[in-house]
């Protein structure tokens, strides 16, 4: 870039200075790092330690330059990742400054000289910032003759994370990070000078003598894999990817996580058609640098063993699932599914995570090809109470219209309403973190016991019993004025998780709460698909593009749009995945179509097969065996995420489109399979591919311009909640790391979650006769789980339980959320119902 | 230049229990703080900014214009650290003076913490000194009683708690911020400036860390007044100060003496070289300041005198060898002391002490050869000026220092080395394995 000379003259804008780097002139905004700026006008300086999103530490003294201010040159060379621009500034970068170039070089050099050898061996060669830096900045030669320090390597400092000490630079990102991001530090720098070094508690006794151990906390951390991204070498490694390639044998293409309704961009490397591993991507409004170690980790069900990838037809002689053509497998499907649309019905389960694509051609399927509302995407715990809530406040917002990332960064205060963000949407639990620690605002959870995420979001907990958060919400005026009153302030915010459909109330509660305080309302749904499924109108109340199954102008319009006659929408309510279920066991539904579901994640799991095995015909949409393939009649395989394009809606109702990775696989995305299943049924849907399928949806949506409707909701009923003797309350929800299906085989990954316990007051252990660390139960009449007791601070005569891990709550129990269930000590350890 | 010998801070160090309350009240202790307290905050940060005191702990920063950065409202509660971390290589000041005058430094420390609105003080001692750190307790549990700390002192309405705190064993921990790390219970790691202790310290409160001996001189301040304590010492460096000589003379000690004056005039006061062997090099401030050699024996040891003679005033703390020294190996043994000492947070001090320790041990075990001595100076030159704090600095003071005035001594055991491999046949073929290792 030229100065003009008109630009000389330039007003230098509010809140901004002017200074001048290697000669050249650039207006910055007050506050920015040295680095920054010459980093936008296209000056790299090389460094290790500087994070953009941690905060500064100044410690590798890699990006030394020459710094003169008010005309004085400062006397040593500045870190520039420490030094913030001032008006007047002169900066010398290693382009114009021998000085400030021998510095780079010598601190190179001294990088360099403990540092092993490794690189052909090395995880991060080839994508190394040390030895790209080394060769741009570096000596040719090494001065250095003599010893090496040396350390046994590597250590697991987690079951997923390994550390080489040696190749260790000592940039303390990875501890910062855990510190200041996470809010984990388990891991710290430990020992002084040359014998620094990365360790846990567990670690540091390793120093003395590697035979005494010690019982301290490992690395744990749902976060540990960004440790590994920002490690400038290859000093953290993840037990799942070591040694697997080599960073210039990958082809990397951006993803998107389809793990949870956060909408982590990501970076997905894969080498002959595998995946190899995953990465966080960069999208500063959504996950910033970051991602959750489920999201990183856990991709491999795409390839496990068992993954179907034929059709598979039950057969009529032997009643095994056999291995059949498509054309057989779509024939006997669609004689199965006209006969039950002619007959009592088909009912859709589609599941949670679909992308809007797919949900919406399930939702057109549905309508169109099997005359019906009743589909419906929620595979878990729900209510009518819920689906109003979300028809009233959630449907068609978008970050414009809605809360986003960017709100929950500026809420002063922020309310958490049977939702546990680390556990249940880790990216949002990060923004809050962010949101407490460097703006100070509020977090208030609404739970059981005080959990790490209301620790680590400087948060306040409103304890209560589970069930009773709706009462808790309408005594807020009244006894929370402090809360109150936080939540009148302008930005204010609450956030309400899928417990919520498990209390009657309490969606209401919210409802009202909100419209009393001016906050606003968000809802952060677990799963990927569950917001996009909702506006593409799998859900029985909700045709595509939010239109009312009673709203019979809409209808009329949506059905010249589809090209269908006047009147061929269904206009009968549809039922809920529950009511679905009921009503195939009592016979009152031919045949059922069931997407990605996982029967332990239903209310009634028992109920379910039941249905399952009554209904007269189940088709399985899945990728690989489950309860439902077993009790279906055809099996259909589709295409996981990495094998298919299309889109998600975040919480925020962001869309976060995606295409292929792995291409030429063969496998169909469930649109395109719908759209043939329904060709063979003498219907078009026009969802070929995912883009005609969002095209089509985008008409949809022009017609009306989905929109919440913000009518008030209505409390659900509630029976009378009492307590039997010997029973408490039951407090369960998911964790981030579980025994949930796309988790599977990632051994390293399972090893980082929580250890499974039982929580209950000292209190109620005392009554109970329960110890802590010995096996307690809970029990329903339907059967009985057990795990070790933890004593922890929490209302009296309730008990906690994580909900699938290892095993589901609702199989085990039959119960969820807010039930009341039997507790007892356990004798034994095998009475696991 | 007056009188070497004016005893101020080490005045009561001679006498019978010198540390006890009874003795010190005696000997004119506890007038200052009286008067002190009838001032305003205001007055007595302009005393010592007009007296010109200079910080006694290595760096010479105005302790008036220090105390000048603290908020002069109290919105937050200020805190007043005293730097007994004494950790310099060849200090030996601040340890005496709390052995044989705690009270003189309790004293300072109630005028300092009420001319900065602090309420809160305090004193981290070495941890290895146990011995000190029972008398200063002591002393503070006595100054308790008698009414001179807690609230309403002497009357005044002002309110001071003291609190002694063991150090962490670790030289880094004298550095000021890596102090008030250590201080907060974390492993000292020098921090991040800005933001200056003064506006975000202890617990990210207001805070000043002052060295002992600093805090020490204000009651004499305070009694004695701006122009008699410019008296004593130059322009610049004004007032006495207690200069620890070590090494081969023949009464090691501490030695007062105004500011300014020279090693010929301490030597005098120590009784002179050790049984007449003539000096070759003594550093003026610690290892951390560059030695100075026979030549600099007239150099006015004050801040200016030293740094324009090409070294640094640092702790006063004379380390004086003999002819019978080797200065490469006194220079390998400092190396050793900073590469056990740095904390290990920057890079340049952290492997540069590491490599320059292992050149010099290999030089001194005569496997040096000549380019190390470039290697040396270059490794050096990377590490002065790009480290975080001022301990990489000091770590190379000696080599370079060493280097620039004993040359030819680093030069002889490279010779040796060569000659004496040349005669070996496998000389060569050990040292490309040496080199083929690393
Ligand atoms: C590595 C290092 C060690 C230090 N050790 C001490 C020490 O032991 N005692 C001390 O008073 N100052 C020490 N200092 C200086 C302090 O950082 C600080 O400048 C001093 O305590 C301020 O007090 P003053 O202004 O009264 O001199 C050290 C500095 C460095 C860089
Ligand atoms: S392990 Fe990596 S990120 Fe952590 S300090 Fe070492 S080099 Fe830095
Ligand atoms: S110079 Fe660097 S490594 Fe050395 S003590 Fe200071 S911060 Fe620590
Ligand atoms: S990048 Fe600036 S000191 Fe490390």
């Amino acid at each position: 870039m030229t100065i003009a000379p008109e630009e000389q003259q330039t007003q230098v804008p509010e809140g901004h200075v002017k200074l001048t780097i290697d000669g050249q002139e650039v207006i910055a905004p007050e506050g920015e790092l040295v680095i920054r700026t010459a980093e936008r006008i296209g000056t790299v300086i090389p460094r290790f330690c500087d994070h953009p999103l941690l905060d500064p530490a100044g410690a590798c003294r890699q990006c030394l330059v020459e710094v003169e201010v008010n005309g004085r040159a400062m006397p040593k060379p500045q870190a520039s990742c420490t030094i913030a621009v001032a008006d007047g500034m002169v900066v010398q970068t290693q382009k114009s400054s021998e000085v400030a170039n021998k510095a780079q070089e010598g601190v190179m050099e001294l990088l360099l000289i403990n540092h092993p050898l490794d690189c052909p061996i090395c995880d991060k060669g080839g994508e190394c910032p040390l030895q790209n830096q080394a060769m741009a900045h570096g000596r040719a030669t090494s001065r250095f003759v003599d010893t090496k320090r040396t350390f046994p390597k590597p250590l697991s400092i987690s079951s997923q994370v390994l550390l080489d000490r040696e190749r260790c630079v000592q940039c303390q990102r990875c501890t910062r990070f855990s510190e200041q991001i996470a809010g984990d530090p388990f891991i710290e720098m430990l020992e002084r000078g040359p014998s620094q070094q990365v360790g846990t508690a567990e670690t540091s006794d390793i120093v003395d003598s590697a035979s005494h151990t010690s019982a301290g906390e490992p690395f744990q951390s749902y976060f540990s894999g960004n440790t590994i991204q920002i490690c400038p070498v290859g000093a953290l490694t993840s037990a799942e990817y070591r040694f697997r390639s080599r960073p210039f044998d990958l082809v990397s293409a951006p993803s998107v996580c389809e793990h949870c309704a956060a909408g982590c961009a990501q970076r997905t490397d894969f080498r002959r058609g595998k995946v190899m591993r995953r990465l966080a991507g960069e999208d500063p409004e959504v996950n910033e640098e970051w991602d959750c170690d489920k999201g990183r980790f856990a991709f491999r069900y795409a390839a496990a063993r068992d993954r179907i990838r034929k059709p598979l037809v039950r057969d009529s002689g032997d009643g095994v699932l056999r291995e059949a053509s498509w054309t057989e497998a779509l024939r006997v499907t669609s004689e199965a599914l006209l006969g039950a649309r002619a007959g009592a019905g088909v009912g859709v389960l589609s599941g949670g995570r679909l992308t809007v694509e797919d949900a919406y051609a399930y939702a057109k399927f549905a309508r169109v090809a099997l005359g019906t509302n009743d589909i419906d995407f929620r595979a878990r715990a729900h209510s009518d109470e819920e689906l109003e809530f979300l028809t009233g406040r959630v449907l068609g917002t978008s970050p414009g219209s809605a809360v986003s990332y960017a709100d929950i960064e500026k809420a002063p205060a922020v309310l958490c309403v049977a939702f546990e963000p680390e556990e249940e949407s880790p990216i949002v639990f990060l923004r809050l973190r962010k949101s407490a620690r460097d703006r100070g605002t509020r977090v208030f959870h609404i739970g059981q016991w005080a959990t790490p995420a209301v620790r680590k979001t400087f948060g306040e907990l409103l304890t209560c019993a589970p069930g009773a958060e709706a009462a808790v919400l309408d005594g807020i005026a009244e006894h929370a004025s402090d809360l109150d009153e936080a939540l009148r302030t302008d930005g204010a915010l609450v956030l309400v998780g899928e417990r919520a459909a498990e209390v009657p109330g309490l969606f209401a509660a919210v409802d009202s709460l909100v419209r009393r305080t001016g906050a606003r309302a968000a809802w952060v749904p677990r799963r990927a698909g569950e917001r996009g499924s909702l506006d593409a109108g799998a859900a029985p109340t909700l045709l595509p593009g939010g239109i009312r199954y009673d709203d019979e102008r809409a209808r009329n319009e949506l059905e010249s749009l589809w090209g269908l006659e006047g009147g061929a929408l269904p206009a009968r309510r549809g039922r809920d995945t529950a009511g679905m279920l009921a009503a195939a066991a009592r016979g009152e539904l031919d045949a059922l179509v069931v997407g990605g579901v996982d029967p332990d994640d239903l209310p009634d799991p028992e109920g379910a097969l039941r249905a399952l095995r009554a209904a007269g015909f189940v088709l399985s949409i899945e990728m690989r065996p489950s309860p439902v393939t077993e009790l279906a009649d055809v099996v259909l395989p589709i295409a996981p995420a990495d094998e298919k394009s299309g889109s998600y809606l975040n919480w925020e109702g962001r869309s976060r489109g995606f295409e292929v990775t792995l291409a030429g696989t063969g496998a169909l995305p469930d649109c395109r399979l719908l759209d043939t299943l329904a060709v063979e049924m003498d219907v078009d849907l026009f969802t070929q591919t995912p883009a005609a399928a969002a095209a089509d949806l985008a008409k949809v949506c022009e017609l009306r311009g989905s929109t919440a409707t913000g009518q008030p909701v209505e409390a659900g009923s509630s029976a009378r909640r009492e307590l039997g003797t010997g029973q408490v309350w039951l407090a369960t929800w998911r964790e981030l790391i579980d025994n949930a299906s796309l988790q599977v085989d990632e051994p390293y990954l399972a090893g980082t979650a929580r250890r499974a316990v039982l929580r209950l007051s000292p209190a109620t252990a005392q009554r109970f006769g329960i110890e802590r660390g010995k096996p307690a139960s809970v029990h329903t009449e339907l059967g009985t789980l057990t795990l070790p007791a933890e004593l922890t601070d929490m209302p009296d005569d309730v008990v906690w339980v994580p909900a699938r891990s290892p095993v589901s709550v609702r199989s085990a129990l039959g119960a969820g959320h807010g039930a009341a269930v039997g507790l007892a000590a356990a004798s034994t350890e095998g009475d696991r119902g | 230049m007056s009188d070497p010998i004016t005893p101020v801070l080490t005045k009561r160090w001679l006498s019978p229990n010198s540390w006890r309350l009874s003795t010190y009240e005696q000997l004119e202790g506890y007038t200052a703080v009286r008067k002190a307290l009838r001032g305003t905050p205001e007055q007595l940060v302009s005393l010592i900014k007009e007296a010109g005191l200079r910080g006694r702990g290595g760096a010479g920063f105005p302790a008036g214009v220090k105390w000048g950065f603290m908020p002069k409202d109290e919105e937050k509660p200020h805190y007043l650290v005293i730097n007994a971390d004494e950790g310099e290589p060849g200090t030996c000041k601040d340890i005496p003076l709390m052995m044989a005058d705690p009270h003189s430094l309790i004293e300072g420390c109630i005028i300092s913490a009420y001319a900065m609105r602090a309420h809160r003080c305090f004193i981290y001692v070495r941890g290895e000194v146990l011995h000190c750190m029972r008398r200063l307790s002591a002393a503070v549990s006595e100054a308790y009683e008698a009414g001179y700390l807690g609230s309403d002192i002497l009357g005044s309405g002002f309110d001071l708690d003291i609190t002694v705190h063991a150090g962490a064993g670790a030289y880094i921990c004298g550095e000021e911020t890596a102090l008030l790390d250590s201080l907060e219970g974390r492993r000292g790691e020098p921090r991040l400036k800005p933001p200056f202790p003064a506006a975000s310290g202890l617990y990210a409160q207001p805070t000043t860390v002052n060295n002992v001996e600093t805090i020490a001189t204000v009651p004499f301040i305070v009694n004695g007044g701006v122009d008699w304590f410019r008296a004593m010492g130059t322009e610049k460096s004004p007032g006495p100060k207690i200069y620890s000589i070590s090494g081969h003379v023949e009464h090691p000690g501490q030695y007062e003496a105004p500011l300014g004056t020279t090693l010929r005039e301490l030597l005098d006061l120590a009784g002179g070289m050790k049984d007449g062997i003539p000096l070759k090099f003594w550093t003026p401030g610690g290892s951390s300041t560059p030695l100075f050699t026979a030549e600099h024996l007239d150099v006015p040891l004050d801040f200016e005198g030293a740094a324009e003679a090409g070294s640094m005033l640092g702790t006063t703390a004379l380390m004086i060898f003999n002819e019978t020294v080797s200065v490469p190996w006194a220079v390998m043994k400092w190396t050793q002391f900073y590469r056990h000492e740095s904390c290990g947070k920057c890079t340049p001090c952290r492997e540069g002490t590491y490599w320059l320790a292992q050149i010099l041990e290999r030089m001194v075990d005569g496997r040096g050869t000549e380019e190390d001595i470039e290697t040396l100076l270059d490794v050096c030159d990377n590490v002065l000026g790009r480290s975080f704090c001022a301990l990489g600095d000091g770590a190379v003071s000696p080599i370079t220092s060493g280097i620039q005035y004993f040359r030819s001594e680093f030069l002889e055991l490279c010779r040796q080395n060569a000659t004496s491999s040349a005669a070996s046949s496998g000389g060569d073929a050990q040292s490309a394995l040496v080199g083929a290792q690393s």
